[in-house]
C-alpha cells in the first residue's frame, strides 16, 4: 500500500485576494512504503508547501491526501494522530528547540503522543543514538550546543515519535560539508534500520543522487516527475533547464561523452564514476595504447 | 493564520494625498483636529465633513474604509454621545427621576459624535495614505528641535522604525515555529486556560531566542556599517515639500478661517 497518496492535490495561498498564489497544482502522487525519496525543485516550486500537506499542517484547497490509505481530512478529530504518523522536520529546525535540556526537548513529541515514561525514555535514547548524540549531551541545554548538534537534536525530536514517514525539509541547509555528510549518513542508516519511508527535500542533486532511490521533481507548482533516480536523471537537461544543478560528475561525464570518449552519460555518484573510469582505462590497456591519448 | 493581521493600515497608492510630504500630512491632520474643535456650530462641522469627503475622494481610499476605522471606537462614540445627552442643562425634552434629556443635550451629543467620527476618519486617512516608515521619518523630523533639550529623538525614531520593520518578520517566524511544534504534536487548540497558556511555552521561548538573536545580528550589522547614532547622518529619502503640499495647507487654512467666521457671524442654532 502506498505510504502517501495524493489525488489532484491543489493548494492556493490567500485565495480571493490580490496575493492569491497557487503553490501546488493538481499533484497526483503515490509514494511506496519504505522508499527513500528525494524531493527536488528550485525555490518557490512548491515543494515545502507540498510536504506540509502530508501531516495535515495545510489543508488542500482541493484534492485528497491518503496516508496509509486513510483520508487525512476525513475526520478532523483524528488529524493530530497523523502528525505522529508523518514526522516533519522543518528547515532550520534548531530554531524550534525550547526545553532546558536536550533530553526533554527530544521527549516533547513522544510526550504529546501520550506514551508512558519508560516508552518515552526508550524513544528518546534510541532517537539520540540515531543522530549520534552521546548520553552526556542529553543533560545539556540545547542552547549551548553547536549549530550542527542543535540540528541533530531537532531531528531526533521528530525521529523519537517513531513516524511511519519521515519528511526532512533541507536538513543540511547552512551546514558545512562535513556536517552535511554526517547528517545525511545518519538519515540513511536510520532508514536502513527502521525501514520506514523517508522524504528528503533538497536543492542538491548530488545529495539526492547519492542517497535516494527515488526522486520527485517539482517545477512551477506542478509535479514534473516521480520515479527511480536513474530514470529521473535521464532528463538531466530538462532538470538543469529548471534552474537545478545537475551533479557535477554527471556534467563531466556528459561532456566526456560529447567529446567522443566511450563513457556512459548517466553517471551520478562517485562510485559509478570510479567504476566507469576503471572500465575505460582497462579497455584502453587491453588495446595497448592504440587509440586516443588524452591530449 | 497570523499573517492575516495587517500591520499599520497603509493602503499603497499613487494619489496626491499619498505623495504629499508626510510631515505636512501630520501637521495638517493636527490642524484639522483643531478645526473640528473650534467649530461650535453645526455649519462649521459641515465644513469639516465636506473636507473629509473631498480628501477621501482625492486619495482613492474607498469610503467604506471609514467604517472600518470607526469600528474599534464605537463604544467611545456611544459613551460620549450618551453622556452629553443626559448631562446638559437646558430645556428638558424628557424627564424621568433625575434623568433628563434636554434640547441642548441632544444637539451637543450630535455635535460631539460627528466631531469624534470626523476626527477618527481624518487621522485614519493619514495612516491609510502614509507608510509607517514615512510616518516615523516625519515624526523624527518634526520632533528634532526637541533634541536640544536632550530628548533622543533620532534614537526613538530608529527604535520605532526597527520595531515596525520586524513585525512581519516575527509574525512569519511565529507561524513557522507554531507549525514546527504542531508537527511534534503540540496541541494549541484544546484545553482550559492554564493548559493553553502552558502550550504557548514551546512557541514563546524559541520566538524570544530568535528575537534576541536577530537583535544581536542587526546591531552588529549596523555597527559594521559605522552606525553611531543620528549625528551627521544624511538620509536616503529626503522629504520635499511640493506645490500640492502648499495647496493642501491653503485649503485647510481657508477651512479654518471659514469655521471661525461661521462661529462669529452665523446665527447660533442652539
Amino acid at each position: 500500500m502506498a505510504a502517501i497518496k495524493t489525488e489532484h492535490l491543489t493548494y492556493t495561498y490567500s485565495p480571493g485576494t490580490p496575493f492569491c498564489k497557487t503553490a501546488v497544482e493538481d499533484v497526483n502522487l503515490e509514494i511506496e512504503e519504505g522508499a527513500f525519496v528525494g524531493v527536488i525543485g528550485h525555490t518557490g516550486s512548491g515543494k515545502s508547501t507540498l510536504i506540509q500537506h502530508f501531516n495535515g499542517l495545510l489543508a488542500p484547497t482541493s484534492g485528497k491526501i491518503y496516508i496509509d490509505g486513510e483520508d487525512l481530512w476525513a475526520d478532523k478529530q483524528k488529524l493530530r494522530s497523523f502528525r505522529f504518523k508523518v514526522g516533519l522536520v522543518f528547515q532550520y529546525p534548531e530554531y524550534q528547540l525550547f526545553e532546558d535540556t536536550v533530553y526533554k526537548d527530544i521527549a516533547f513529541g513522544p510526550r504529546n503522543m501520550g506514551l508512558s515514561e519508560e516508552e518515552i525514555d526508550r524513544s528518546v535514547r534510541e532517537a539520540a543514538a540515531f543522530v549520534g548524540l552521546k548520553g552526556k549531551t542529553l543533560d545539556k541545554s540545547p542552547f549551548e550546543l553547536s549549530g550542527g548538534q542543535k540540528r541533530r537534536v531537532a531531528i531526533a525530536g521528530v525521529i523519537a515519535m517513531h513516524p511511519k514517514v519521515l519528511v526532512l525539509d533541507e536538513p543540511t541547509a547552512g551546514l558545512d560539508p562535513k556536517g552535511r555528510d554526517r547528517i545525511l549518513g545518519q538519515i540513511r542508516d536510520y532508514h536502513a534500520k527502521v525501514k520506514n519511508t523517508v522524504l528528503l527535500v533538497s536543492h542538491s542533486m548530488e545529495d539526492v543522487a547519492r542517497y535516494c532511490q527515488k526522486v520527485l521533481v517539482m517545477n512551477r507548482s506542478r509535479l514534473f516527475m516521480y520515479g527511480d533516480t536513474a530514470e529521473v536523471f535521464e532528463h538531466a537537461d530538462e532538470i538543469a533547464g529548471m534552474g537545478l544543478a545537475v551533479p557535477q560528475l554527471t556534467m563531466i561525464f556528459r561532456r566526456l561523452a560529447d567529446m567522443g570518449y566511450p563513457v556512459r552519460r548517466n553517471i551520478y555518484t562517485m562510485e559509478d564514476a570510479e567504476a566507469e573510469l576503471r572500465r575505460l582505462y582497462a579497455e584502453k590497456d587491453a588495446k595497448m595504447g592504440g587509440t586516443p591519448d588524452a591530449q | 493564520m497570523l499573517s492575516d493581521i495587517t500591520i499599520g493600515q497603509y493602503f499603497p497608492g499613487e494619489s496626491v494625498v499619498h505623495r504629499m510630504d508626510s510631515r505636512m500630512k501630520i501637521i495638517l491632520t493636527i490642524a484639522y483636529i483643531v478645526m473640528l474643535f473650534l467649530s461650535s456650530n453645526p455649519l462649521g462641522l459641515l465644513v469639516g465633513i465636506l473636507f473629509l469627503v473631498l480628501s477621501y475622494g482625492i486619495s482613492g481610499i474607498p469610503y467604506k474604509m471609514i467604517l472600518r476605522s470607526l469600528k474599534p471606537v464605537v463604544p467611545i462614540i456611544l459613551f460620549t454621545g450618551v453622556l452629553n445627552m443626559f448631562f446638559m442643562d437646558g430645556d428638558p425634552l424628557w424627564q424621568w427621576g433625575f434623568l433628563k434629556i434636554t434640547r441642548e443635550g441632544v444637539l451637543m451629543a450630535v455635535l460631539m459624535t460627528v466631531r469624534i467620527i470626523c476626527l477618527i476618519a481624518g487621522t485614519s486617512l493619514m495612516t491609510y495614505t502614509t507608510s509607517p516608515i514615512a510616518l516615523t521619518d516625519a515624526i523624527e523630523r518634526l520632533l528634532s528641535p526637541l533634541s536640544r533639550f536632550r530628548l533622543p529623538v533620532h534614537e526613538l525614531a530608529m527604535m520605532m522604525t526597527i520595531a515596525l520593520r520586524f513585525i512581519p518578520t516575527l509574525i512569519e517566524e511565529t507561524d513557522k515555529i507554531m507549525a514546527a511544534q504542531k508537527a511534534r504534536g503540540a496541541d494549541l487548540e484544546t484545553g482550559g486556560l492554564m493548559q493553553r497558556a502552558k502550550a504557548l511555552v514551546p512557541i514563546l521561548i524559541p520566538l524570544f531566542v530568535s528575537a534576541f538573536r536577530r537583535a544581536d545580528e542587526l546591531a552588529l550589522a549596523m555597527e559594521c556599517r559605522c552606525y553611531h547614532g543620528g549625528e551627521g547622518r544624511t538620509r536616503m529619502k529626503q522629504l520635499h515639500l511640493r506645490y500640492y503640499d502648499f495647496v493642501a495647507c491653503a485649503v485647510i487654512a481657508v477651512c479654518i478661517a471659514g469655521v471661525v467666521l461661521i462661529n462669529r457671524f452665523a446665527p447660533v442654532l442652539l
